[in-house]
């Protein structure tokens, strides 16, 4: 202990004290606080963009989500859209089998009719040309059994005795 | 390439320095009369005791040469005295001890590194204990340990201006401030927050930087061959453990001086007793920290010259490697102690600010 009060100095005391003091003021201005503050400033920036990225990277994940909702929409919207028009074209394949049919139907009865009509007509077309050609056959015939007299007269009996009878 | 021009600029100055003060020293000493074949054993004991103290001038290393006379290779110092008017002379009149430096009509010796002030002859007188009684006055010599405090400051200065300046062009650190932003960073994010808290560690942080970084650098420096021991006076780790403790007290609050005159928590009978208990740790914290540091670079200084001592002490071929590879050793730890110190000293003051501004009382 003595010799520790002995070595002190108090001329090296007080140019410590001077020299310390000035050098902490000194570096305080001119050092640490630019230097602590760049760091703050630098961690600060670095925390903000941390940040931001996480913002960025959820929107990107509520984008993506969105997206995928609207191909799904999309999708689903097509998908009947496309059953729909294969409802509408069976229904009008359907249709127009239907309509088709009934309009073969109709005209098969059309032709039903006019066949049997043409048959019809053809039938009393036949019926007067069998009774014409009958008529000159018979009209032939008769020329031929009435060319003598006596069968003439036969035949007029005959038929005045059908007629008596009747 | 200003900082490359900066340092050949530098090391060219220390070279003229030390080849101009070898022309300046290389006098004939009137010392013959001292006895030549002083014992090794003393003659190391007194380098080393030689070398822990603080000095007037800024000696490098000291010879004799083959005509026996002591050669000292160095540059005076100023020499600052208060004696009835300021005086002003460089140490170079003492010429090492050797001579009576006479300004304004005084005679002034310097004896065991301190300055009497004497008669003509240079006569000291003695007490009992073998004290000497002369007169001593008030001495504000630039020794050379404020030198070396000066340099170490302005290297400081200049290292963490540039420093600084850099952050304005960019946001990253660059050059020398790779290597201390880490150091910067550790000091407030482990040394400050932790134990100051984060609402007031920012009013610390000038001192806890300046003070580890002051520390660390100038005990760096004190390893080197030319370097020069600064912690190791008691002075100077009087004036850090001061600006600790004035510090802490200046920046008390209402619940640190409760804590000390009327603590909490105790019966009424007990903080009577612990008051005065409490005071005086105010007053032992700092004192401790001046005292360790300066008991650590001490100790480590004169372990570590003593091993080198022992190189001629063991003339044989076994005790110059193996106290060659002890001193290598002892000096790797020195360089750890050199940091730790810093570290220790630094983290203690934060731990007495903190104490200082803590606020919550309900934790004891």
């Amino acid at each position: 202990m003595e010799k520790l009060i002995n070595d002190f100095s108090l001329g090296l005391f007080v140019w410590m004290g001077v020299l310390f003091v000035l050098l902490v003021l000194l570096l305080k201005k001119y050092a640490w606080k630019p230097i602590l503050d760049a760091v703050n400033e630098r961690e600060e920036g670095i925390k903000n963009a941390l940040a931001s990225a996480e913002d960025a990277k959820k929107e990107m994940q509520n984008l993506t989500a969105n997206n995928e909702k609207l191909v799904k929409e999309a999708r689903a919207e097509r998908d009947t859209m496309l059953k729909e028009a294969q409802e509408i074209k069976n229904k009008m394949i359907s249709e127009a089998k239907e309509e088709a049919k009934e309009e073969a139907s109709k005209m098969i009865e059309l032709a039903k009719t006019s066949i049997e009509q043409e048959k019809q007509a053809a039938l009393a077309h036949l019926k007067k040309e069998v009774g014409e050609i009958s008529l000159v056959i018979a009209e032939a015939v008769v020329k031929k059994e009435l060319a003598a007299k006596e069968d003439q007269v036969k035949l007029i009996e005959g038929m005045l005795k059908d007629v008596i009878l009747n | 390439m200003r900082r490359k021009f900066l340092i050949k600029k530098i090391t060219f100055l220390l070279f003229l320095v030390s080849f101009v003060s070898v022309a300046q020293h290389n006098e004939k000493s009137d010392h013959t009369n001292a006895p030549q074949e002083k014992d090794l054993k003393t003659s190391i004991k007194e380098y080393i005791n030689h070398h822990l103290l603080d000095s007037y001038d800024f000696g490098l290393y000291s010879y004799t040469d083959s005509h026996g006379e002591k050669v000292h290779i160095g540059f005076p110092l100023p020499v600052i005295l208060w004696d009835d008017g300021l005086k002003v002379f460089m140490s170079s009149k003492f010429h090492h001890g050797e001579t009576l430096a006479k300004v304004d009509g005084n005679y002034y010796k310097l004896y065991h590194n301190k300055i009497y002030k004497t008669d003509a002859n240079g006569t000291i007188t003695y007490d009992k204990e073998h004290h000497p009684t002369n007169a001593k006055p008030l001495d504000f010599s630039i020794t050379k340990n404020v030198v070396f405090i000066f340099l170490v400051s302005l290297l400081m200065f200049f290292m963490f201006k540039r420093m600084a300046k850099n952050y304005q062009k960019n946001a990253l650190p660059k050059g020398v401030g790779r290597l201390l932003e880490p150091i910067i960073l550790y000091i407030r994010d482990d040394i400050a927050i932790p134990n100051i808290g984060e609402k007031h560690y920012k009013k610390y942080m000038s001192y806890l930087l300046t003070v580890f970084f002051f520390i660390w650098i100038i005990n760096l420096l004190g390893l080197t061959p030319l370097g020069v021991n600064v912690t190791n006076n008691i002075a100077v780790t009087l004036v850090l453990a001061l600006i600790t403790f004035i510090l802490t007290t200046v920046t008390a609050n209402k619940n640190y001086w409760g804590h000390i005159f009327w603590m909490p928590g105790v019966p009424k009978l007990m903080r009577i007793v612990l008051a005065p208990i409490e005071l005086l740790g105010m007053v032992i914290k700092p004192f401790s920290l001046m005292i360790r540091l300066y008991a650590n670079i001490t100790a480590g200084h004169i372990v570590l010259m003593s091993i080198i001592g022992l190189m001629f002490i063991f003339k044989s071929w076994i005790g110059s490697p193996l106290s060659f590879g002890l001193a290598f050793a002892l000096s790797l730890l020195e360089l750890l102690v050199a940091a730790l110190q810093a570290y220790i000293f630094t983290m203690l003051s934060a731990l007495y600010f903190g104490s200082a501004v803590e606020e919550h009382d309900d934790h004891h």
